[in-house]
């Protein structure tokens, strides 16, 4: 596992080839259909949002791009290779990280051991290979290190147990799990659902220090100025597919809005 | 990482410290911060008074015949209550450890005696049959998503079942079985004190299991299973593979304690023990764990194993009947899930 | 900090050596105990009074009752001190094995137990190596050397009377039989001394003398005027009443034409009556039984049970105090009824229809004698 990304920032290299792409997701649970042929693209260096009413398919085509669901039909390219997640495990190791709604934390377990959980580091030597013991020093250390140069500084103390943190501080922690360890993109789905004006800046502020970091970020959200804050792309899911693709520039949010809920239809795409 | 303020503001944000920073606290309040903080006080407190207690209602009981008794009478339920405390931490519940033990006692008891076979590949076949019990109940439960409350409770009559078609009900005396398999009984001294072989190889599977659930992943992913299963999931952690290997572990340590249990009766019968789950599930509870899963701690169901011994010898010493003991601790268990309600209460 | 960290790190210790401590107690605190040397005789007897535990199957059992408080008026007698105990439920040798040890470290200076197997031979062999008096009440263990004596119905003999009673009523019949045992998941003396007696008292040749239903299911019997037979078949009761009933429910619908029922105990065949009356058969079968409780009596007055063999539970409790007070006092040893490896405290066939040739009294008379109420 690899911190570089993190620790040394790298300049977003603008190709036009897509770090993530989606071609024609179909995902049906029993009739109800939740994709109906989603196509998406993620470019390096940026970050785009998906937005769409309740029920218009955001979850299911977040879930499908994380492994967290198969899809039916369709196929999802990540640099350019064809790869199938059969459950989140597979998107980690390809370097997709996903902070879910529920942050998927063990409210029980410190912080540390949060940013590390499902991939925790041995020892070297004996004391890891044959008695399977884990490096909590150094994964401490790292963790520290790492939310330190994300800039969080609200958790100063990695062995506190996230169920005795704020909010605020517990999503920081997921995305500072994802940005960890994200070596290709990082999903973040509903980050402010539950926060205050405060904390949702911090996450927002958050948001651009991976951008500068050239981590791509796919930002699933109801918060229309949220959006329009840190977004370059807006996807809109309507009915479970694609209404279109704006940007914050070629659009305004009353236009989004009216996108999503099928009162417009988009004529021209943003850039 | 915003700017204007916290950045500035010193580490002293933290629950923990500004807890201390604000102790306008009772002392009732302040008893009830520490036991949140030290769980493992409130059994170690009532450890502690019930041996002081005892002592003086009988002095028989510091003998040290007696306490070495005490140990002997707890190894059984000490050894199934790891078991027991593994599936608890994943949120769930193995009615069927009793039922696993006696059925690996008699098929080691029986192969050994009757069927002639040596001694350690009886009880490497014993071990067998209790991995394949574990790996039963791991399969209904990960593999059909049936609750491990009614996947064990149907196993617990299949394998009493078994356990006495296998046996013809009919039970092994230990002088037909051979020395190795009733070993566990056998004392040695130390210092005078006698101990037996089982009471050495339960505590030495406490630490075992203390450091594997402390100090590797696959501990650390047991208490997040049973912690928040989707989060675990979604951590990439395979909740499937954990709960399969949980169970499968929980047939081995029975295993052992089907050992144990031959050697402390000298005997293996079919219907010593197929109760004994409600004994562990008592020790695990009274140790601190939460049946909800995800929290607790191995050597919390050691004292609780101890706590429900000591009480029971104490009672029998003091010449209390039968029924005060079981009554006594039923009140522990009512009392022991209570001030642990009560202490969980202390950041809300 | 390294160590263990993952929860809070001073907690887990802290259990740790709280566990640990409460070993090395166990150990530390540890006094050199007197009883441990082979002396040969019990410690609790210098100065105190004597100590005695009686431990018996379960508590549910008004049998078992019955002996405890025949228990308890003799200790208050002999001013002995009497700690009861007994099993969860039938079968719970892990309890009485405790409750033995227990004794042992208290000092007794006997138990008197009525042991649930086999399972517990090895724990009263050590309170007998710590130098108590071991004496079986109702259950002769196996062997019966594993306790010093054995006070116990003879329970052949009842089964014997029972049969032989059944036999002469028959009056050369044939008879239909439902078998209602005690146990199906152990096997246990009580169950075949009775059964099997039963079964000799009838006049059917016994295969393995000491195995229910290895006999002929079909052939003659010699009790009586002798006559044909059939067995329709051994079901366990675990001597309760609804378990009595469902095995009696089983028999029935393996042979509709049962006329002779033997049950294990009073509750068991009350159930097996409830059975058959459900049926209406209950004015075509007989039902014999043993036991002699006071309910059990009852029910013969009313015609419900042929008869039943009373045994005496109490007397059991009281001859085995005496003899653990006696040996406290004089060193006597209690001896065993001659041609039998225990003492036996007797059995009377109560029935209200008496045959010729065969001892019995009446239900009344009965009454006055029986245990429980």
């Amino acid at each position: 596992m690899t911190t570089a990304n993190i620790l040394g920032p790298e300049s977003p290299a603008q190709t036009r080839q897509p770090v993530l792409q989606a071609r024609n997701l179909v995902k049906t649970y029993g009739r109800v259909v939740g994709l109906d042929g989603v196509s998406l693209e993620l470019y390096p260096g940026e970050v785009l949002a998906i937005i769409g009413d309740n029920g218009a398919g955001k979850s299911t085509l977040v879930k499908c791009l994380t492994g967290a669901e198969v899809p039916d039909q369709g196929e999802i390219l990540l640099d350019g290779q064809t790869v199938r997640f059969r459950r989140p495990q597979d998107a980690h190791e390809a370097g997709i990280e996903t902070v879910y709604q529920s942050l998927a934390v063990s409210p029980a377990l410190d912080v540390a051991s949060n940013l590390y959980l499902g991939r925790e580091r041995r020892k070297a030597g004996i004391l890891g290979s044959v008695f399977r013991m884990m490096d909590k020093k150094g994964m401490r250390k790292e963790a520290e290190e790492g939310l330190r140069n994300l800039g969080i500084s609200t958790l100063q103390d990695v062995t506190v147990p996230v169920e005795n943190l704020s909010g605020g501080q517990r999503q920081a922690v997921a995305v500072a799990r994802a940005a960890a360890f994200g070596s290709k993109v990082v999903v973040l789905d509903e980050p402010t659902a539950a926060l205050g004006v405060r904390e949702s800046n911090q996450v927002l502020q958050l948001v651009r220090t991976l951008r500068e970091r050239g981590i791509p970020v796919i930002l699933i959200s109801h918060n229309m100025p949220h959006v329009f804050e840190v977004a370059d792309r807006i996807h809109i899911q309507r009915l479970g597919k694609c209404a279109g693709t704006i940007t914050p520039q070629s659009h305004t949010m009353t236009e989004a809005v009216a996108i999503m809920t099928g009162a417009r239809k988009v004529d021209e795409k943003g850039a | 990482m915003s700017h204007q303020t916290t950045e500035a503001s010193p580490p002293a944000a933290q629950p923990d410290l500004a807890v201390e920073f604000l102790d306008r606290r009772t002392p009732v309040d302040r008893a009830r911060q520490a036991l949140h903080k030290y769980p493992a006080l409130s059994p170690g407190i009532v450890i502690i008074l019930a041996i002081i207690v005892f002592g003086l209602l009988n002095p028989r009981f510091f003998y040290a015949n007696n306490l070495s008794l005490v140990s002997q009478q707890v190894a059984v339920v000490g050894t199934l209550a790891i078991a027991q405390t593994l599936v608890i931490l994943t949120a769930g519940i193995d009615l069927s450890v009793g039922a696993i033990m006696v059925l690996a006692s008699m098929v080691m008891a029986q192969l050994a005696s009757h069927n002639g076979v040596p001694a350690p590949i009886a009880l490497l076949l014993g071990l067998v049959v209790a991995l394949a019990a574990g790996a039963l109940n791991g399969i209904l439960v990960t593999r059909l998503k049936l609750p491990p409350f009614i996947v064990t409770l149907g196993t617990l009559s299949i394998f009493i079942a078994l356990t006495l078609l296998y046996s013809n009900s009919a039970s092994v005396t230990g002088q037909d079985i051979p020395g190795l398999i009733t070993g566990t009984g056998n004392t040695f001294k130390i210092g005078g004190v006698n101990f037996t072989y089982g009471v050495v190889m339960m505590l030495l599977l406490y630490i075992v299991m203390a450091f594997i659930l402390n100090s590797t992943a696959w501990g650390r992913h047991v208490y997040t299973v049973g912690d928040d299963k989707e989060a675990a999931r979604l951590s990439g952690i395979r909740v499937n593979r954990v709960l399969m290997s949980v169970y499968v572990a929980a047939g081995a340590i029975i295993a052992v304690g089907s050992w144990i249990q031959i050697g402390r009766a000298d005997a293996a019968s079919p219907n010593a023990g197929t109760d004994i789950n409600l004994d562990t599930i008592t020790a695990v509870v009274i140790g601190g764990t939460s049946l909800f899963g995800g929290r607790g701690n191995i050597w919390g169901s050691l004292l609780g194993a101890l706590i429900v011994g000591v009480f029971r010898n104490g009672l029998a010493l003091a010449g209390l009947d039968v029924l005060y003991q079981t009554l006594a601790v039923g009140v522990l268990i009512i009392v022991a899930v209570s001030v642990d309600q009560w202490i969980r209460k202390v950041r809300k | 900090m390294l160590s263990s960290t993952f929860r809070i790190t001073p907690a887990k210790r802290m259990l740790a050596v709280s566990a640990a401590l409460t070993i090395g107690a166990l150990s530390l605190t540890a006094c050199s105990d007197p009883s441990t040397a082979g002396s040969g005789s019990g410690s609790g007897a210098a100065g105190g009074p004597i100590g005695v535990s009686l431990i018996v199957k379960t508590t549910t059992n008004p049998y078992f009752v019955a002996m405890e408080d025949a228990a308890k008026t003799q200790a208050a007698k002999d001013g002995v001190k009497l700690t009861l105990a007994a099993g969860k439920k039938d079968g719970d040798a892990t309890t009485q094995i405790q409750a033995i040890e227990d004794s042992i470290s208290r000092g007794d200076k006997g138990i008197l137990i009525t042991p649930t197997d086999d399972t517990v031979n090895s724990a009263i062999s050590k309170a007998r190596k710590a130098g108590l008096l071991v004496i079986a009440l109702d259950t002769a263990p196996n062997p019966a050397d594993a306790v010093d004596i054995t006070f116990a119905t003879d329970n052949r003999a009842a089964g014997v009377a029972i049969g032989k009673y059944a036999a002469a009523k028959l009056d050369g019949k044939k008879a239909v039989i439902g078998m209602v045992d005690l146990f199906s998941n152990q096997v246990a003396s009580v169950d075949y001394d009775r059964d099997q007696g039963f079964l000799a008292g009838l006049g059917i040749e016994l295969n393995d003398k000491n195995k229910n239903g290895d006999e002929a299911q079909t052939g003659k019997y010699t009790g009586g005027k002798g006559g044909e037979y059939e067995i329709a078949g051994n079901q366990a009761s675990n001597g309760d009443q609804a378990d009595g009933r469902t095995a009696m429910e089983t028999l029935l619908s393996k042979n509709p034409n049962i006329n002779l029922v033997y049950a294990i105990n009073e509750p068991a065949a009350y159930g097996a009556y409830q059975a058959l009356q459900a049926a209406g058969k209950e004015k075509s079968a007989m039902i014999v039984t043993i036991d002699g409780g006071c309910t059990g009596v009852k029910e013969v007055n009313q015609g419900i049970f042929a008869a039943t063999s009373q045994q005496y539970p109490s007397k059991m409790a009281q001859l085995g105090m005496d003899a653990i007070v006696k040996l406290a006092k004089t060193g006597e040893k209690p001896a065993v009824t001659a041609g039998l490896d225990f003492f036996n405290t007797g059995s009377k066939l109560v029935t209200d229809n008496a045959v010729a040739g065969l001892p019995s009294i009446t239900s009344a008379e009965g009454a006055k004698v029986c245990w429980g109420k």
